[in-house]
């Protein structure tokens, strides 16, 4: 039978976020406050 | 096996105060969102940073306690990056880009005329340097030089101002810099930005 598959497993990788973007988010979710003042709310980013 | 918890239950937990939870959250969706948002806009890199800029969105949302969708939390976050990537569109719309091929690059043909940062703190340095040199002339040269070089008057407006000739102007021009060239030597200063 003539080969039309592919034998890489990979051939069509689905996509997702690298681990550097996950561990970005968390780290701005961790450093991010938000403190309310009347109407108003103020973002805080602390390092 | 531990039960799963529901996306409600975590994102109550996150606004709680529980950040791992918001972890959970991003790694059990990840998939589908980053597959949602390449099949729209086909590229790797794009993907991730609307996928960024969606779950920015999230998590300000969330902690402003603006989140009332209790138990839609996929659906809404879908949304938001839908939102994102037809901004993207929009954006790329309104301003082209243009990429290079290997045959020829748009920066052969139009060039930055600010200088890179190291030649920038050279020229920091001249000025400086030229500043402390100009400061050992004797006053009448030095009022010359500053007015010529620094304020850009013509040796006509600096006679006016100094009420000397525009010949004893010029004169004086001539001896602070023949004085820095002299200064310059003596102490083998090397004033370049090449």
């Amino acid at each position: 039978m003539e080969k039309i598959y592919s034998t890489k497993k990979n051939a069509f990788a689905i996509p997702r976020v690298g681990p550097e973007t996950i561990q970005f988010l968390l780290a701005y979710s961790k450093a991010l406050r938000i403190v309310k003042h009347r109407q108003f709310s103020f973002e805080m980013i602390l390092n | 096996m531990k039960p799963l918890k529901e996306d409600s239950i975590l994102v109550h937990d996150y606004i709680s105060g529980d950040e791992k939870s918001l972890e959970i959250l991003i790694n059990r969706h990840n998939q589908r969102i980053s597959s949602f948002i390449y099949s729209k806009v086909m590229d790797r890199d794009v993907t991730e940073d609307i996928f960024q800029d969606t779950f920015i969105k999230v998590i300000k949302t969330l902690k402003k306690g603006n989140y009332s969708e209790e138990g839609k939390f996929l659906p809404w976050v879908m949304r938001i990056a839908h939102n994102l990537i037809i901004d993207h569109f929009r954006k790329n719309k309104r301003m082209p880009k243009f990429e290079g091929s290997d045959d020829f690059n748009i920066f052969s043909v139009i060039g930055d005329d600010k200088l890179n940062a190291e030649k920038q703190l050279i020229k920091d340095q001249i000025d400086s340097d030229l500043t402390l040199l100009i400061e050992e002339l004797p006053d009448d040269q030095k009022e010359v030089l500053l007015m010529r070089i620094y304020k850009d008057m013509s040796f006509k407006e600096i006679s006016e101002n100094t009420g000397v000739s525009i010949n004893t102007a010029l004169g004086r021009m001539r001896y602070a810099l023949i004085n820095l060239r002299k200064i310059i030597d003596r102490h083998n200063i090397v004033l370049t930005n090449s």
